[in-house]
C-alpha cells in the first residue's frame, strides 16, 4: 500500500473592508438509514408513495403505542462509525427532543442526545491530489425524521404527509475543521462516498436522503490556530446555522453569504447573535427562522419507551470484518498495483461501480491504459447521453477486447476510438469486427512500402523540400496513413519514410 | 429551584396549554411545591450509583427490517379534523 501524505489546503480568506477573515465551518449531515422499515415501526420508507400510506399506528402516535428499534438501522449506524474510524459506544441511550410542528405527530422527536451510539472518528476530505483536510468527526447518533409539509396545494391550509415520519436517520456531527465554502462541499461530497460504499445510505440528496445544516462563523487570520491549540470555542467567533441543505451548489452558496453578512456586521460594529436560518436559493441570501428561535427549548429527557440500547463487542466485530474495501484504501491500492496517478485513481473510485468496472478491465491488462480508455473514452461518451457506468453499453470484456488489440498492434490507436464507437452503438465482439470490417493494422511492411513508393514517385518537389526540411517527412507519415486507410502501424511508416527520404 | 410567573407563562406556552395570567401565580406556587417535595431525593447519596432505567434486568427489544405495517392512509386519517387528497389538512404554517 502507498502511504498517501497530504498537506492540508489553505483556508479560504475574504476580505472585508477593513481586514481580512477566515472561516470556521461545522457540519450536522442527516443520513436516511438505506432500510426497508422505519426506526421504530414496521411501515415502509419507500420514496413516493401515496400520501399518509406508509404510515404506523406509532407513526402516527396514536395513543398506547410503542416503539420497538429495528435492529438493521442500529448496525448500519455502527457500520457508519466503523467507516468513519470511530468509536462504537456499546451502550447508547435515547432521549425525547420536545417541540410542536404539524408534521410531527408525537410532539417529539426520539433522538440520542446524551449518549449517542457513536462518538469520535474522522474523514479525509480531498481537496487535490496531495491536498486533503482532516475533519474529525465529533459524534453520530441515531433519531426519528419528521414528516413532509406541503404549502402549495392551498392558499390556506398546508398539507401533511407522515410518509417519512419516523424513517432512521444518521445525524453525523463534525468539528468546526472545515475552512471553506469549497472544503464543506467536498465534505459533503466524500462523507456520501463512503455512505455509499458502505451502503448505509443511497446519498440521494435529490429525495432529500442527505441534507446538511452548516455552522458558519468568521475570525481574523490566527484566531483558528489558537483554537486548534486549545478546544477553546471563545477564540472563534459566534456562529450561525444555516438549516436543511440539500445540494452541493446551494451549500457553497450560503456559506459564502453568511459569511459574508456576517463580516459585514461585526466591521460596522455590530455583534452577530447566535441563531438559526434558512438560505433562500432564489434571492441567494440567508434569512433568521424566528420561529425556530422562539421552540429551541427542547426540553430533552430519557425517553421512558426505550431500554438503553446495548450492544455486544462481538456483534461491533462481526460488522467490522465484513466492511467493505473503504475510498481511501481502494485509491491507495489503485496507485499501488496498477501504476495510477492519484487523480485517476480518485475518478476511478469516485463510486464502487466504476472501480469495479474499472478492475475487471485491468486485470491481466495494462492498467494505466485500462484507466484512460474508460476516464478519456468511455466516461466522456456515457456523459453525453447523461448515463452512468451503470448504463455503459460497451462491457467490461468488450472494452478489455479493444485494448487487447492495442497492445497486440492489430489496431492503431485512432482506429481502436473507431472500434470503440462501434461496439458502444452496435455492440459485437470487439476481436470479430476488427476482421470482417478489415480494420486490422497493416505491419506488413511490403504493403506499406508500395503505398509509399508510390507518393514518392508522384512527388518529387516535396522529397527534396523534405531532404533539406527534415521536418516535412510527417507529410509523407500523413499521406501514406490516407492511402492505407488509417491501418497502416504509424511506428512502421515512420521508419520506412526516414528510411526512403534518407533522413 | 423556584419557578416564577414568567417561567411558569413559558412552560405552560412550550407545552401549548392556555394558561390565564390571573392563574399564573397559582401555577408557579403548585409547580414549586411539586418540585420540592420531588428535590427531597437530593438528599440521597448516589455517587457512583449508575441510575436505574428498569427494574426487570431487561435488554431492548428488536425489531427485523421487515415491512408488516402500514398501508391503512383511511384509519391514520380517520381522526383528523380535516384530510384532503390523502394528506392531513392543517392552517397554514409556513417557514
Amino acid at each position: 500500500m502507498l502511504d498517501l501524505t497530504h498537506e492540508p489546503p489553505k483556508p479560504k480568506v475574504i476580505a472585508g473592508a477593513k481586514h481580512d477573515w477566515e472561516l470556521v465551518i461545522g457540519m450536522e449531515v442527516h443520513a436516511q438509514v438505506a432500510s426497508r422499515a422505519k426506526l421504530f415501526s414496521g411501515a415502509s420508507t419507500q420514496f413516493g408513495a401515496e400520501p399518509n400510506s406508509n404510515v404506523a399506528f406509532v407513526d402516527a402516535a396514536m395513543p398506547g403505542m410503542l416503539p420497538v428499534i429495528n435492529e438493521f438501522c442500529v448496525e448500519q449506524a455502527v457500520r457508519t462509525g466503523l467507516g468513519l474510524k470511530a468509536k462504537i459506544h456499546l451502550k447508547s441511550a435515547f432521549d425525547r427532543k420536545n417541540y410542536f410542528y404539524p408534521d410531527l405527530p408525537q410532539g417529539y422527536q426520539i433522538s440520542q442526545l446524551y449518549e449517542p451510539i457513536v462518538g469520535e472518528g474522522e474523514i479525509l476530505v480531498d481537496m487535490a491530489p496531495g491536498i486533503a483536510r482532516k475533519v474529525r468527526i465529533e459524534r453520530i447518533h441515531i433519531e426519528q425524521d419528521a414528516g413532509k409539509s406541503i404549502h402549495d396545494m392551498d392558499p390556506t391550509m398546508s398539507f401533511v404527509d407522515l410518509n417519512r415520519t419516523g424513517v432512521a436517520l444518521m445525524e453525523i456531527v463534525s468539528r468546526p475543521d472545515i475552512r471553506g465554502p469549497e472544503e464543506a462541499a467536498a465534505y459533503v461530497v466524500k462523507l456520501r462516498q463512503i455512505l455509499r460504499y458502505l451502503g448505509t445510505c443511497d446519498g440521494n440528496m435529490q429525495n432529500g436522503n442527505l441534507r446538511a445544516d452548516v455552522n458558519v462563523s468568521v475570525c481574523r487570520p490566527g484566531q483558528y490556530e489558537k483554537y486548534q491549540e486549545t478546544q477553546d470555542f471563545s477564540h472563534l467567533g459566534t456562529r450561525c446555522e444555516i438549516k436543511n441543505m440539500n445540494s452541493m451548489r446551494f451549500i457553497q452558496q450560503a456559506i459564502d453569504f453568511e459569511a459574508r453578512r456576517q463580516i459585514r456586521i461585526i466591521e460596522e460594529g455590530g455583534e452577530v447573535v447566535q441563531e438559526t436560518r434558512l438560505y433562500d436559493p432564489e434571492k441567494g441570501e440567508t434569512r433568521s427562522m424566528r420561529s425556530k428561535e422562539e421552540a429551541h427549548d427542547y426540553r430533552y429527557f430519557p425517553c421512558p419507551d426505550l431500554l438503553p440500547l446495548e450492544i455486544e463487542q462481538s456483534w461491533v466485530d462481526e460488522i467490522a470484518a465484513n466492511l467493505p474495501e473503504l475510498p481511501d484504501e481502494k485509491k491507495a491500492r489503485f496507485m499501488a498495483d496498477y501504476g495510477l496517478t492519484e487523480y485517476d485513481a480518485s475518478v476511478l473510485t469516485a463510486e464502487t461501480d466504476a472501480a469495479g468496472f474499472f478492475e475487471e478491465v485491468a486485470r491481466g491488462r495494462d492498467g494505466k491504459l485500462a484507466a484512460n480508455w474508460i476516464i478519456n473514452e468511455l466516461f466522456g461518451r456515457l456523459k453525453k447521453e447523461d448515463h452512468d457506468i451503470t448504463q455503459s453499453p460497451v462491457s467490461p470484456a468488450q472494452l478489455g477486447g479493444i485494448i487487447d488489440l492495442i497492445a497486440a498492434d492489430v489496431i492503431s490507436g485512432k482506429i481502436a476510438k473507431d472500434l470503440f464507437e462501434i461496439v458502444y452503438t452496435e455492440g459485437g465482439d470487439p476481436a470479430q469486427i476488427v476482421e470482417e470490417r478489415g480494420m486490422k493494422q497493416v505491419t506488413d511492411t511490403g504493403a506499406i512500402e508500395a503505398a509509399l513508393d508510390e507518393i514518392i514517385a508522384a512527388n518529387p518537389a516535396q522529397v527534396e523540400k523534405a531532404k533539406v526540411n527534415p521536418k516535412l517527412a510527417g507529410w509523407f507519415v500523413g499521406q501514406v496513413m490516407k492511402a492505407t486507410g488509417g491501418k497502416a502501424n504509424p511506428k512502421a511508416v515512420n521508419a520506412l519514410v526516414q528510411d526512403r527520404l534518407g533522413l | 429551584m423556584s419557578i416564577d410567573k414568567e417561567t411558569a407563562a413559558k412552560v405552560a406556552r412550550l407545552a401549548r396549554i392556555r394558561v390565564e395570567p390571573d392563574r399564573l401565580e397559582t401555577l408557579a406556587g403548585e409547580f414549586n411545591a411539586v418540585l420540592g417535595f420531588i428535590e427531597q431525593l437530593g438528599e440521597v447519596d448516589v455517587e457512583g450509583v449508575e441510575p436505574m432505567v428498569s427494574v426487570t434486568p431487561m435488554r431492548l427489544k428488536r425489531r427485523a427490517d421487515e415491512v408488516t405495517d402500514g398501508g391503512m392512509q383511511d384509519k391514520i386519517l380517520s381522526n383528523a379534523p380535516d384530510a384532503r387528497e390523502g394528506f392531513f389538512a392543517v392552517p397554514k404554517v409556513v417557514e
